[in-house]
């Protein structure tokens, strides 16, 4: 972190006037780099909406591995786990995904048949792994129960509950 | 004045900001770690902010406190981008702007793995009087702060740094490992080398029904231990300075966080103790407010 040993080897006879020289230029670099990362991470997303040709959106559950797949919630029967699964929503989920998962411009309708039929399984996976490339990030960073808590407040969901104007989902699926 | 004028400008620009986006705050989980890194990286399109204070001891030489500020930034779902302001006040002393840091952190993998790498890519400008010790690296070691702040500044460093963060989750524990390699560009100086480990896990695993301020699985809590390793001359342990710190973070409903570690030097070359605490607070849909200023598309 100190690079110099300055009581030891004082090297002091650079100019100020170039340093600051170079320091604006390094900072006006800096904040030009910062801008072309906001229109990057924007023009990611336009990109990431439009999605690959003929790709379903939830293309990604089929991705899961059988062994995934086949996992089963061991909370499933927990009379909490949907509670705190939609609590868990709404802090991490519901940005992207809609408060009541009906989707939105950044990620699918969690309410669509695809993910309804889905297993646990293919939910805890998805939630685990991200669809990194398409904008979801990874959420492994949730405790394992509370992923299988989100699954089960997920599995909960009825599209008779969502808002009626819910928005056509072109993305992938946040948690 | 038109300098003046710039400052409030900016003041007021980044006030425009992060009004609108206070009403878009989420929870974060965030890590409890303040040197160490795991590999997961912000949230796309959310900003967050952050503020740190390092209270340092000094033998021979005045105690101090550095602080810096923190822009982290989701780029995407596998760059995010940071920016550091650093200053620091010594006891008796100066209170100073030390300079800034340009940070990147890549996912190198799709997918999660059973050790998830993340490239870590530091630009900094930073003056010798900068104590914020965010890395150890090299021969750092305690003698180097208790050059007086007036002498240090005059010094101005341009250091690219490289890290390879490793990190794997399990059973709720985190465990992470950064190694590093740093450049001081101004000089000949050598390659320099440290490293950073850490551990954590939530204090509970399953989630509360109920909105709570003391659940446990709002705390997370653990360790980390960093130090030098040496230059390209001189790898190793001789003349460096490590350190031993517990962490705790407290991730507040009301989208909060605040860190806390006390941290011990483990031999002569350390300063003797290290006090840490931040807080800081996520902003969610931050770009897409930028982007929405800038003419774009509304979400």
């Amino acid at each position: 972190m100190k690079p110099q040993k300055i009581a030891t080897r004082p090297r002091l006879k650079t100019s100020a006037v170039n340093h600051r020289r170079s320091g604006i230029v390094v900072t006006m670099a800096v904040a030009i780099a910062i801008s072309l990362s906001v229109c990057y991470a924007q023009a990611q997303k336009e990109k990431s909406r439009s999605g690959k040709k003929g790709e379903s959106v939830y293309a990604e559950l089929a991705k899961a591995p059988k062994k995934a797949r086949d996992r089963q919630n061991p909370l499933q029967h927990d009379p909490e786990a949907v509670a705190a699964g939609a609590k868990l929503f709404a802090q991490h989920c519901a940005e992207c995904h809609g408060e009541m998962a009906e989707g939105g411009r950044k990620a699918p309708s969690l309410l669509a048949n695809e993910v309804r039929q889905a297993s646990p399984g293919s939910l805890f996976w998805i939630l685990t792994n991200g669809v990194v490339r398409r904008g979801m990030p990874v959420w492994s960073k949730l405790p394992e129960p509370q992923r299988w808590q989100l699954v089960t407040y997920i599995k909960s969901l009825s599209p008779s509950a969502a808002k009626p104007q819910a928005p056509p989902a072109r993305t992938e699926p946040n948690p | 004045m038109a300098r003046r004028f710039s400052s409030r400008g900016l003041l007021f620009s980044l006030i425009g900001l992060l009004l609108p986006a206070s009403a878009l705050t989420c929870m974060a989980q965030e890590s409890p770690y303040i040197v160490t890194y795991d590999h997961y990286l912000e949230e796309p399109g959310n900003l967050e902010v952050e503020y740190f204070s390092t209270f340092g001891t000094q033998r021979a030489g005045n105690d101090f406190h550095a602080f810096w500020a923190e822009f982290e930034y989701g780029a995407t779902a596998w760059w995010t981008t940071e920016v550091y302001l650093d200053g620091q006040t010594t006891f008796g002393d100066s209170t100073l702007f030390t300079g800034f840091r340009w940070e990147n952190r890549l996912r190198l993998l799709q997918r999660e793995h059973f050790i998830n790498p993340v490239l870590y890519l530091e630009y900094e400008q930073i003056s010798a009087a900068d104590k914020m010790l965010k890395e150890v690296e090299g021969h750092d070691v305690e003698s180097d702060y208790a050059v007086p702040s007036a002498l240090a500044r005059k010094e101005h460093n341009h250091e690219l740094e490289f890290k390879l963060l490793l990190s794997k989750t399990f059973a709720g524990w985190n465990v992470a490992l950064n190694p590093l390699a740093a450049k001081n560009l101004t000089g000949g100086n050598p390659w320099e080398f440290g490293y950073a480990i850490g551990a954590s896990r939530p204090l509970g695993l399953k989630a509360s029904a109920n909105r709570c301020n003391f659940c446990p699985e709002n705390f997370i809590a653990g360790v980390e231990m960093y130090g030098g390793l040496g230059d390209r001359h001189s790898f190793g342990l001789h003349d460096t300075s490590h350190y031993l710190a517990p962490v705790v973070a407290w991730n507040l409903p009301s989208d909060w966080i605040l860190r806390l570690s006390p941290g011990f030097g483990l031999n002569d070359n350390s300063h003797s103790f290290v006090l840490r605490w931040g807080v800081s607070r996520e902003f969610s849909g931050f770009g897409a407010i930028v982007s929405r200023l800038f003419g774009g598309q509304k979400q």
